[in-house]
C-alpha cells in the first residue's frame, strides 16, 4: 500500500509541475510584450506603471526563474491580479468558488437520486421491458449535450410554465435557501443529465454482475425478499465503483459547469472563466486554468488513492 | 456534454484481461481462417445492423454527404448547385435578383424554407447542411491525429514494452490528467485561434493520448497470440511484424473507438462554437447557430430545435455505430 501511495504521489508532483509549466507558459508564447497584453487598451499607459507591472511580475528575470517564483506564490495562494478590474485572482476564486461547489454537488447529488434506483431496477429486470426502456433512455440521455438540455429546460420551464427564473443566481448566504434553490435548480439539473445516465449504467452493470454472485443465490435460497438483497445485499459492493465515478466527475465538473454557469449566468468560476476570456484578462484566465487543472488532478488522485485503500482486491493486484 | 463531465472513458486495460489467459484458451481452440480478418463488403456489414445501427449510418452518410455538397456548392460552383446562400439575408436586397426579399426573419417551417428562417432571415436548412462542414472537418482531423500517432505510439509501445513503454505512457497519463475543455478553452481563447483547421488540430492533438492508450491495450493483446509467436520464431523482423500483424489487428478495434470519440470530439466542438470561440461568424456551426436562436427562444423555439437535433442526433448515431463495430470487432476478435 505505501507503495502504491508513494508511485501516485510522485506521478501527482509530475503532472501538477506539467500542468503548471504548461500554464505559464501559455502568456510566455504570447508574441510582443506581456505588458501590452495584460494591460486593457483603454488604460493610462505611464512609464511608471509600465515599470510596475514588469517589477511585479518580475519581467527581467529569465523565464525559469520566473517560473518557480510564479510557482512559489501560486503554493503559497498568490496567483496575481487582474489588471482590469484590480481584483486578485485568489480573491476571485474565493468568491466564485463555493457557487461552482454548490453547482457541481446539486447535479451529482440529483443524478444519483434518480441513477441508483433506476440502475437497480434495470439490473432486477434484466431484459425486461423496464430495463430495455431505462436503457434506451441512457443511450439518448448521453448523447444530449449538456447545453442543448439547459436551453430546453430555459425553454420549458422558464419561458413556457414561467416557473423558474430563466438566468441569474441567488446566494444562499445573502438570500436563504428557497431563493438560492430557485435559480439553482435548472442549471444543476442541466448538469446532471448526462452523469445520470453514466451512474445508472455502472449500476446496472454492476448488480448484474453482483446478482449472479453465490452470496446472492445463498440470500435467495434462504428466502429473504428481494428488496432486502437488493439494497443490502448487492447494493454496497456496486457502490465502490460508483463512489470512483462520482469523485472523477466531481473533479471534472469544477472545469465543466462552465457553458452551463455562461447560459444561465451563474457566477460561478466558468463564467468568470468566459469573462476573462472575453475581456483578454490574461492572469485571471491563466489563474483559474491553472486552478481548476490543480484541484482536477489532486482529486483524481484522491479519488484513486481512495478506492484502492477500501478494495483490498485492487490493493492486492 | 461527455466531455466535460467525464473524460471519454477508453476500453481500460482490463479489456484485455489476462493476456496468457488468452492464449492458452486460443491455442486449444482451431483457428479457422488464420489471423487476417477476411473483409466484409459494406453492404454485408450493413444488412446486418440493427435498425437502429442501420438508421444512424444513414443519418451520418448523409452529414457527410451534406457537408461536401455544400462545400462544393461555395468552392467550386460558386453557389450555382441547389442550396440556399447559407448568409443571404432574405428579407433584405438581393444583389443576385435586383429585388428586396419578403422572407420574414424567425419564420416557420415551410415548402420553400424547409427549416425556417433565423433572425436574420437566413435560411436555417441552408445553414445547418452547411454548418456540417465544420462537425465533419472537426471529426476528420482529430480523428486523424489520433488514429495514425496514438495508434501508432499505443501498437509500439505496446509490442516493443519496456522502458519505451514506461515513457511513452507516463507522458500519456500526465497529458489525461489535464481536463481538457478547460484547457483548450485557454489555448484558443489565450492565442485567438479562430482558423477551422488550427481549431480541429489543437482537439486532434489533445485526442492522441487515449487512443494511444486504446491502441496500447489492443497491442498488447495482439502481441500475446500464437501468430505473433509463430512470426517471431521463425525469424520476422519486428518491423514487419508490426506492420503486418500488429497493425491491422489494431486498427478495427482504434476505429470502432475512433467514432465513439468522435461524438465528444462534436459535442467539444459544439460547446466552442456555443461559447462563441471557435469558427469566425457568420460561418455557421450547429453551436453558433444554437447560441444566437436561443436569445430568440420565446418568440421561435424552432430556430433552436433544429440544430441542437442535428447535434443531437449526430452524436447518438456515432455512439450506435460506434458500439456496434467495438463490438463486432471484439466478437471476431473472441473468435480467432
Amino acid at each position: 500500500m505505501a507503495r502504491v501511495i508513494a508511485t501516485r504521489l510522485l506521478r501527482l508532483v509530475a503532472t501538477l509541475l506539467a500542468v503548471t509549466f504548461l500554464t505559464f507558459s501559455m502568456l510566455e508564447l504570447l508574441p510582443g510584450d506581456p505588458v501590452d497584453t495584460l494591460l486593457p487598451p483603454d488604460a493610462n499607459r505611464t512609464e511608471e506603471l509600465v515599470a510596475q507591472i514588469r517589477a511585479e511580475l518580475n519581467l527581467d528575470d529569465p523565464f525559469f526563474v520566473r517560473y518557480f517564483s510564479w510557482l512559489g506564490d501560486f503554493v503559497r495562494g498568490d496567483l496575481g491580479k487582474s489588471y482590469i478590474t484590480g481584483q486578485t485572482v485568489a480573491d476571485t476564486i474565493a468568491d466564485r468558488l463555493p457557487i461552482t461547489l454548490q453547482l457541481a454537488m446539486m447535479s451529482i447529488g440529483m443524478a444519483l437520486l434518480i441513477a441508483v434506483p433506476l440502475g437497480i431496477l434495470g439490473a432486477y429486470k434484466q431484459g425486461k421491458w423496464p430495463d430495455t426502456v431505462t436503457s434506451a433512455g441512457v443511450q439518448v440521455a448521453l448523447s444530449v449535450p449538456n447545453f442543448i438540455f439547459g436551453i430546453f429546460l430555459i425553454w420549458l420551464m422558464a419561458v413556457q410554465l414561467q416557473w423558474l427564473p430563466a438566468t441569474g443566481w441567488n446566494r444562499l448566504t445573502d438570500q436563504g435557501l428557497v431563493a438560492n434553490l430557485k435559480t439553482s435548480v435548472l442549471p444543476a439539473s442541466a448538469l446532471a443529465l448526462s452523469q445520470l445516465a453514466v451512474f445508472s449504467r455502472l449500476v446496472r452493470s454492476d448488480m448484474i454482475a453482483t446478482l449472479q454472485e453465490n452470496y446472492v443465490l445463498t440470500a435467495r435460497s434462504k428466502g429473504l425478499p428481494d428488496k432486502y438483497i437488493l439494497f443490502r445485499h448487492a447494493l454496497r459492493p456496486s457502490s465502490l465503483s460508483l463512489m470512483t465515478i462520482v469523485g472523477i466527475n466531481f473533479g471534472a465538473l469544477l472545469g465543466g459547469t462552465v457553458i452551463i454557469e455562461t447560459m444561465f449566468a451563474v457566477p460561478g468560476l466558468g463564467f468568470r472563466l468566459i469573462n476573462a476570456i472575453n475581456s483578454r484578462d490574461i492572469l485571471v484566465i491563466q489563474g483559474i486554468t491553472v486552478f481548476i487543472a490543480t484541484a482536477y488532478v489532486v482529486i483524481n488522485t484522491v479519488v484513486d488513492l481512495l478506492y484502492s485503500a477500501l478494495d483490498p482486491r485492487i490493493r492486492r493486484s | 456534454m461527455a466531455s466535460t463531465d467525464t473524460a471519454p472513458s477508453a476500453p481500460s486495460d482490463s479489456s484485455t484481461g489476462d493476456p496468457s489467459r488468452h492464449a492458452i484458451g486460443d491455442a486449444a481452440r482451431p483457428v479457422p481462417q488464420g489471423h487476417k480478418p477476411k473483409r466484409q463488403p459494406l453492404w454485408k456489414i450493413f444488412r446486418s445492423m440493427p435498425i437502429v445501427v442501420k438508421m444512424a449510418s444513414i443519418w451520418l452518410t448523409l452529414v457527410v454527404v451534406g457537408a461536401i455538397y455544400s462545400k462544393l456548392d461555395v468552392t467550386v460552383f460558386d453557389g450555382a448547385l441547389p442550396l440556399q446562400d447559407p448568409n443571404l439575408q432574405l428579407n433584405n436586397f438581393n444583389p443576385a435578383t435586383g429585388e428586396f426579399g419578403t422572407v420574414e426573419p424567425l419564420s416557420a417551417p415551410s415548402a420553400s424554407h424547409w427549416l425556417g428562417t433565423d433572425a436574420l432571415a437566413r435560411d436555417t436548412f441552408s445553414r445547418i447542411v452547411h454548418g456540417s462542414w465544420v462537425s465533419v472537418i472537426v471529426v476528420v482531423v482529430s480523428v486523424l491525429c489520433g488514429v495514425v500517432i496514438g495508434g501508432l505510439l499505443g501498437s509500439l509501445v505496446g509490442f516493443v514494452r519496456k522502458k519505451t513503454e514506461t515513457i511513452v505512457m507516463a507522458v500519456v497519463d500526465v497529458v489525461l490528467a489535464f481536463p481538457a475543455l478547460i484547457l483548450l478553452l485557454a489555448l484558443v481563447s489565450i492565442f485567438e485561434v479562430r482558423d477551422l483547421f488550427i481549431i480541429s488540430f489543437v482537439i486532434g492533438v489533445l485526442s492522441i493520448p487515449i487512443y494511444t492508450r486504446v491502441a496500447r491495450a489492443n497491442s498488447l493483446a495482439v502481441s500475446n497470440r500464437e501468430f505473433v509467436t509463430a512470426a517471431r520464431a521463425i525469424g520476422t523482423k519486428p518491423t514487419r511484424i508490426l506492420r503486418r500483424e500488429i497493425i491491422p489487428n489494431v486498427l478495427p478495434t482504434l476505429l470502432a473507438y475512433a467514432m465513439v470519440a468522435a461524438a465528444s470530439v462534436i459535442v467539444v466542438e459544439g460547446a466552442l462554437s456555443f461559447l462563441g470561440l471557435s469558427v469566425q461568424l457568420p460561418t455557421s456551426t450547429w453551436g453558433n447557430m444554437i447560441n444566437q436562436a436561443r436569445r430568440d427562444i420565446k418568440e421561435n423555439v424552432w430556430q433552436v430545435l433544429f440544430p441542437s437535433l442535428s447535434l443531437t442526433i449526430t452524436v447518438l448515431s456515432l455512439n450506435q455505430v460506434g458500439d456496434f463495430f467495438q463490438k463486432r470487432s471484439a466478437f471476431r476478435g473472441s473468435a480467432l
